[in-house]
């Protein structure tokens, strides 16, 4: 042993250390109490308020789009689809240099410096970390594969797929269809949060926006965990979204691409309608635009050069156009006199050009110089377009029955038809002068109103309907875009008049395109079936007393406006069209050719006998 | 009479005394330690699975290092307490090089300087651990008893040394720790109370100068930190924020293995090293982390048993200082992690990840089972 020490001391020794050692296992006592507690504080005490701490922390809520329905034509031709499409968007916590980033990609495809704007726009804007910021939208095929290919060296870059809003028929059906945009800021307040939570896009206009509840269907979420760099790391509890319902319209696409055609170069409208149901078969109006530019986006310069064209090629003339629906009202204010009791079939005039009212010097004259002369019955008045003799009959038959049946048969009414907008258009009346212009009502107003001028105004849809309900004597129906399952007509009003005077109107209709004396005499041609029409020609300015209307020697601006009505086949009536052409001249030379081109392909296409045989 | 001789008189059973080992002992082996110390090692595997996020590797090279760390406990179970006695100056020189040598060929991590790299990398202030009460226990238990002015001051310097130099690297908690350790083999060794008295005073003097002349501005902020997490949210705050939410959320029972959203998702910095009591805690929940405690419970009053069985000073003293340290680093752990101690890089002894620690840790666990299974002699019960 090295070490010697005194017994005593040794036992001493032992005794001091155990005493020390009971020190120590004293304060390792407190100092584990006081953990216990602190951990039970923590993990027990407070269990709820760092629970939910952690999933503040880590858990994010996010939307799922729903894919917006699609919308259709009555044959099933897609007019509003989603297309996948891949936008380049920038992860900016990944890049290394993002100037160097973006001057390197500028160099690879083109970046505007709109979208070069946009993108810091929203760089700044507050977003979770690792949230792609987008800074092209809709790259080109050929834009991906560059892009592919230089990946590597693209550190940040991001493409990305999204569902983008496609019409395939352009400006054909733009009008119908409408188009869906980035929601904005007025919009988004008055939005259901929860519907619109994912939703990027909503539609504008058209069919688009009176579908919205509809086509945006019911959005999804998922929860996702995030790391703390704010990266989705798992999707939990996902819902599925609902995606929005399918639209089937009456809308023909061949018929809605015939009428745009006969506009082509010409501003005005063509609405024909289904007799049987009321639904739209084609609703044109020239000049359009393509919606797709709006759905990427429209820059302001673009937007302006549509919304200021003096074309306007944005407004929706079928709807929102309000003309003279000129001698197209003869129809309906005959049937009107005949119903009234007014004048019989053998009532007639001498028309010698012109027609004075009691005590007045001014004339108002005829379409035709020298007149229509002797014998000029009613039928003949709608057959030739006789003005004077609805001049005449105005003195017999007053403002009021002129207002009841032009009411009745849609004009100065909002027809229902499902679109965000429609105009009201005029039919004219004593109380309407009084409130509006407050004046009393002259009998000349009802001189110019009993050939559809002055005051009156209709839109294209309302002629249309108007003609539906000359068709199908007295049904006057609310025209419908979309479809329902079973397609039925739904009749707004219906109008009870004498079976003979509807045939007699009706024969008069059908002789204004096949009598040899017809106004729309020259689209008889050539055709298997019979049409029923009025054609109508409205004065843009006024011509003095003794000026003749030379179309070579005014603008094109001051011409007339040319309109047609008709319905087909005259005796079973299928479809009924309203065209307007905005100074196009005379509605028998313009409008009622390019009516029949339209009606010829619904025949075409429709006829009875190849219908059937289709069906079997 | 040579020291063998008398052991094979005893032995022969004739003698006054009895070998009260039994059988796994006499192989130098306590099992009781043993089997608490791979409890421990195995969970603190499972927890580093999980707080790797599913690192396989992670678990891999650290049950390498558990393997290491056990070979080197057997071993060094089987030599002769003495031999520790006598050259327990090595450890303690050696680590002092080391720590000498990282100026110049340590590796900067986090700011400080606390690695070596020779061939592999480990941190020389975690051998001072054993190294020092090691030294002390030996120092001190061949001086007169009670430690006179002379042995008191030889001591302090032996443990000031090192402490000055892990505290340049600086590291803070090592430093205090190791200074702790050493000062409490004085402590059991018999340091009279006049001393202790003085030196509690000392410190209540040094603690306002430390706080401004000897601390680092990061140093400072940690400690401001504690008592403010809020203050510096994304910076010396974040840590402690995001580890009392993995705790508190944990609840109970916790979340279960593997799906402790804190650390799985990044919240949690340091989750598989000095934080990693927090995975745990918001994986098990309470009901895991006093399992937990139970466990380390097991093993210190088990190396507390060591220490009042042993019949040699240096035993009794390095078996008791060593236990209160290892007491103190599970401490100073639990309470930086659940936010009533400043951050200080201290390990959670078996369940951070890191070399050093693990074998160190086994060297100084392996003189506890030699001190456990020396030769231990009883009079021989007469009336039997």
């Amino acid at each position: 042993m090295d070490h010697y020490r005194p017994f005593k001391s040794r036992q001493f020794e032992q005794q001091k250390f155990y005493t020390r050692l009971l020190v120590g296992c004293f304060f390792m006592a407190v100092l584990t109490a006081i953990l216990v507690s602190r951990y039970y504080y923590l993990q027990v005490i407070n269990h709820d308020v760092f629970m939910t701490k952690s999933e503040n922390n880590s858990l994010l809520i996010e939307p799922i789009t729903p894919a917006r329905g699609n919308i259709y034509d009555r044959n099933g031709v897609v007019l509003a689809m989603n297309r996948p499409s891949f936008n380049l968007s920038i992860v900016s916590e990944r890049t290394v240099n993002l100037d160097l980033l973006l001057s390197n990609v500028s160099k690879l495809i083109s970046i505007s410096d709109f979208e070069k704007k946009q993108f810091f726009k929203s760089l700044k804007r507050k977003r979770r970390p690792f949230e792609p910021v987008q800074l092209k939208k809709d790259l080109s095929e050929e834009e991906r594969a560059i892009l592919a290919v230089h990946q590597f060296d693209l550190r940040g870059s991001l493409v990305t797929a999204k569902l983008l809003r496609e019409y395939p028929l352009g400006s054909s059906t733009a009008h119908i269809t409408g188009y869906v945009g980035a929601i904005n800021e007025q919009e988004l307040k008055t939005l259901d949060p929860l519907l619109y939570s994912g939703a990027l896009v909503l539609g504008k206009s058209g069919i688009e926006k009176k579908y919205e509840q509809n086509l945006v269907g019911q959005p999804g979420y998922q929860m996702v965990e995030v790391n703390s760099l704010g990266r989705v790391m798992r999707e939990l509890n996902k819902v599925d979204p609902v995606n929005g319902k399918d639209l089937h319209l009456y809308l023909d696409h061949r018929l809605q691409e015939k009428a745009y055609e006969v506009l082509e170069g010409e501003k005005g409208s063509v609405v024909l309608i289904e007799v049987d149901t009321g639904g739209i078969l084609a609703m044109a109006s020239a000049p359009s635009f393509d919606p797709n530019k709006f759905v990427k986006g429209i820059s302001h310069k673009n937007y302006n050069l549509l919304a200021k064209s003096s074309e306007k090629p944005l407004f929706d003339r079928a709807l929102l156009g309000q003309y003279p629906p000129g001698s197209t009202m003869k129809p309906v204010y005959g049937l009107a006199a005949l119903n009234e009791g007014i004048i019989d079939e053998k009532y007639n005039i001498y028309d010698p050009g012109y027609f004075q009212l009691p005590g007045s010097k001014h004339k108002y004259r005829d379409w035709k110089r020298g007149g229509h002369g002797h014998d000029i019955h009613l039928n003949n008045a709608i057959i030739e377009s006789c003005d004077t003799f609805f001049y005449k009959l105005s003195t017999l038959m007053p403002i009021s029955i002129l207002h009841k049946y032009g009411t009745i048969f849609g004009i100065g009414e909002k027809t229902g038809i499902d679109m965000p907008h429609e105009k009201n258009g005029i039919m004219p009346s004593r109380d309407w002068k009084k409130r509006t212009h407050n004046l009393a009502w002259y009998p000349g107003d009802s001189v110019n109103a009993s050939i559809g001028q002055g005051f009156t105004l209709a839109t294209p849809l309302q002629l249309a309907v108007m003609t539906v309900g000359l068709a199908n004597q007295g049904k006057i129906p609310v025209p419908r875009v979309a479809r329902d399952k079973n397609p039925s007509l739904l009749v707004k009003k219906e109008v009870e008049i004498q079976k003979k005077y509807w045939n007699y109107i009706r024969k008069a209709m059908k002789d204004v395109v096949h009598d040899p004396t017809g106004t729309a005499r020259r689209i008889n041609q050539g055709i298997d079936y019979e049409i029923s029409g009025k054609t109508g020609t409205v004065q843009v300015i006024g011509i003095k007393q003794k000026e003749r209307y030379d179309i070579a020697s005014i603008a094109k601006k001051n011409r007339d406006h040319a309109l047609f009505i008709a319905y087909a086949p005259s005796d079973k009536p299928k479809v009924a069209i309203a065209i307007i052409i905005e100074n196009g001249g005379s509605g028998s030379a313009r409008a009622a050719p390019a009516a029949k081109e339209v009606i010829e392909t619904y025949m075409n296409l429709y006829s009875i006998n190849s219908n059937e045989s289709k069906k079997q | 009479m040579s020291q063998s001789e008398f052991v094979r008189r005893i032995n022969q059973g004739n003698s006054a005394f009895v070998d009260t080992r039994n059988k796994w002992n006499r192989l130098h082996l306590d099992l009781h330690m043993l089997l608490t110390l791979l409890a421990l090692a195995s969970t603190g595997l499972v927890a580093l699975y999980s707080a790797s996020g599913q690192n396989l590797n992670l678990v891999n090279s650290q049950l390498i290092r558990f393997g290491i760390g056990f070979i080197l406990l057997l071993t060094i179970a089987q030599v002769n307490l003495r031999f520790f006695e006598r050259w327990a100056f090595i450890p303690y020189t050696g680590g002092v090089l080391l720590l000498l040598a990282i100026p110049f060929l340590g590796i900067e991590r986090n700011g400080a300087q606390r690695w070596l790299d020779v061939g592999v990398q480990f941190q020389p202030s975690e051998v001072l651990k054993v190294a020092i009460p090691l030294l002390l226990a030996s120092y001190i238990s061949r001086r007169d008893y009670p430690p006179s002015l002379k042995t008191v001051f030889f001591s302090l310097l032996l443990v000031a040394i090192p402490v000055a130099l892990i505290g340049i690297q600086p590291d803070l908690g090592t430093a205090i720790l190791v200074g702790v350790a050493g000062f409490s083999v004085l402590f059991l060794g018999g340091l009279p109370r006049i001393y202790l008295f003085t030196s509690s005073c000392s410190l209540a003097v040094a603690m306002p100068l430390m706080w401004f002349y000897g601390l680092h501005g990061y140093q400072r902020q940690r400690i401001i930190t504690l008592f403010d997490p809020e203050s510096d949210k994304f910076g010396a705050g974040w840590n402690i924020i995001q580890s009392t939410i993995a705790i508190g959320s944990g609840g109970l029972g916790g979340k279960g293995w593997g799906h402790g959203t804190q650390s799985q998702l990044d919240f949690l910095p340091e989750s598989h090293t000095d934080f990693i009591i927090a995975v745990f805690a918001e994986e098990f929940g309470l009901l895991g982390v006093l399992g937990l405690m139970a466990l380390y419970a097991t093993l210190i009053l088990r190396c507390l048993l060591i220490s009042i069985r042993s019949q040699t000073i240096f035993g009794r003293l390095f078996a008791g200082s060593y236990t209160f340290l290892f007491f103190l680093y599970i401490f100073v752990n639990l309470g930086m992690v659940s936010g009533i101690l400043p951050v200080v890089g201290v390990p959670l002894p078996f369940m951070s990840f890191g070399g050093t620690s693990v074998v160190t840790l086994m060297c100084g666990f392996g003189i506890l089972m030699a001190i456990s299974t020396e030769q231990n002699f009883k009079e021989r019960r007469r009336s039997r």
